[in-house]
């Protein structure tokens, strides 16, 4: 079934390592998405004209540009138009960014529109000041709405890492191609159980977070 | 720029969109398809189907498109299941689809209350009946936005087509580029192409989107 070639030398390893590539890739992306996306996020729910026009279009041109597009834009682009040269891990990283910012500060947005305006008046009427209605009513809600929704994000940054393959980046999907390849001779089944394999590491690295996810969804219920 | 490149490559790039819209309307129709019987098979519990069900949305759910095509396209040969880059494209795209439809379709399922569905059958309506009269409406209701967001999600999905070959968009962009180095026009037609395809998607489901939410009572 070609599993076999997995235990030859340090095959296994090396796609543990490149699963790692991906991963890191996501994690950073991910920080910079959730602490960018926060800030946008409380812009956009202000009511200016311009910022909401220019949300607006930032939204949708993430809604609608596939992934792999905006990749090509920044990896292949940038080098043509701007003339500088951006390595292939640091292009993914600002389109992974520039993506999660979006999805991030959308849901921000949609947590803070989602309190009722009674929650701040009745909060008022106690006599909390704005500082204290923030820490104290508006913050733990929204927190309690965006946790699971922002963990969801993680696992679909994670998923979309697969993507950097595709501009170079040796990840978990491109070392399992070099193994198949370089045991082409001896095990020629070796596709099958490379990528089967690869296939199951996606889903433990994922399912674990989604699962999370889920359940505190279910547990902070409003 | 050269406006005179983008002419000359606009055939190329016409024959990509079209190959691109028909496997992605052909997942997506297949999407549609295993989502609703997904999603039934688990809203009525029936044994031993809805554990698979379960198991084959987490599989598909949280692994990339690009991870599924790899093994079927290039896995599956090994163990003797042959099948071409254009059918491979369809099913891999309908079978992560489905996974997406089935959650949304359950979800709205469900947002319809148990006493509903008991006030139904105490006013003598049959099984068929209730979920004609009174969970279908509310459940279609609910669960279009999020359909509508898995279309757009597909659609997206159908970029890594390149990856097993198939002469999609970005296939024919990366090819161009790589051959005579128009990298500007090349990518200028992409967006253009990509734009075509998802503006009217996203135009038109936001305002079918603002139609059905009128539809949401008792949520």
């Amino acid at each position: 079934m070609g599993f076999e070639v997995l235990l030859k030398g340090n095959n296994f390893l090396r796609l543990l390592l490149g699963l790692g590539v991906s991963l890191r890739i996501s994690v950073i992306s991910v920080l910079i998405s959730i602490l960018a996306g926060i800030f946008l996020g409380i812009l956009m729910s202000t009511d200016k004209p311009v910022i909401k026009l220019f949300s607006k279009i930032y939204l949708e041109v993430v809604r609608i540009m596939p992934q792999m597009v905006l990749l090509f834009i920044v990896f292949f682009g940038a080098t043509r138009i701007l003339g500088i040269n951006i390595s292939a891990e640091l292009s993914a990283i600002i389109v992974f960014s520039f993506w999660g910012t979006a999805e991030m500060a959308d849901l921000v947005r949609g947590a803070l529109q989602s309190i009722p305006i009674t929650q701040y008046e009745s909060s008022k009427a106690l006599g909390l000041n704005q500082t204290q209605t923030f820490v104290y009513i508006i913050i733990p809600q929204i927190v309690r709405r965006l946790i699971p929704l922002s963990i969801n994000l993680i696992t679909r940054m994670i998923k979309t890492t697969s993507l950097v393959m595709m501009i170079g980046i040796v990840e978990v999907l491109k070392v399992g191609q070099q193994i198949i390849e370089a045991n082409r001779k001896v095990s020629p089944n070796a596709a099958f159980g490379v990528f089967a394999t690869v296939f199951l590491l996606y889903f433990l690295a994922c399912w674990p977070i989604s699962l999370l996810s889920k359940k505190l969804e279910k547990k902070w219920e409003i | 720029m050269n406006t005179n490149v983008i002419f000359t490559y606009l055939p190329e790039y016409t024959e990509a969109f079209v190959l691109t819209i028909r496997i992605a309307w052909l997942g997506i129709a297949i999407a549609f398809g295993v989502g609703i019987i997904s999603a039934f098979v688990l809203y009525f519990k029936i044994p031993t189907l809805s554990a698979i069900v379960k198991i084959y949305i987490e599989l598909f759910r949280n692994t990339p498109l690009l991870v599924q095509l790899f093994f079927i396209y290039f896995g599956l040969p090994r163990i003797g299941i042959n099948i071409s880059a254009e059918t491979c494209g369809i099913f891999g795209l309908g079978l992560l689809g489905g996974a997406y439809m089935a959650e949304s379709i359950r979800s709205g399922l469900d947002t319809v209350s148990e006493s509903q569905i008991k006030s139904a059958s105490a006013l003598g309506m049959t099984r068929l009946q209730i979920f004609r009269f009174v969970i279908f409406p509310q459940a279609v209701s609910v669960s279009i936005p999020a359909l509508l967001a898995n279309v757009i999600f597909l659609l997206k999905e159908t970029s890594v087509f390149s990856a097993i070959s198939l002469m999609d968009l970005m296939f024919t962009a990366k090819d161009l580029i790589g051959l005579y180095y128009n990298t500007v026009e090349c990518l200028l037609l992409l967006v253009v192409f990509y734009c075509l395809m998802l503006l009217p998607v996203s135009i038109i489901g936001g305002y079918v989107e603002k139609k059905v939410r009128f539809g949401m009572f008792g949520v």
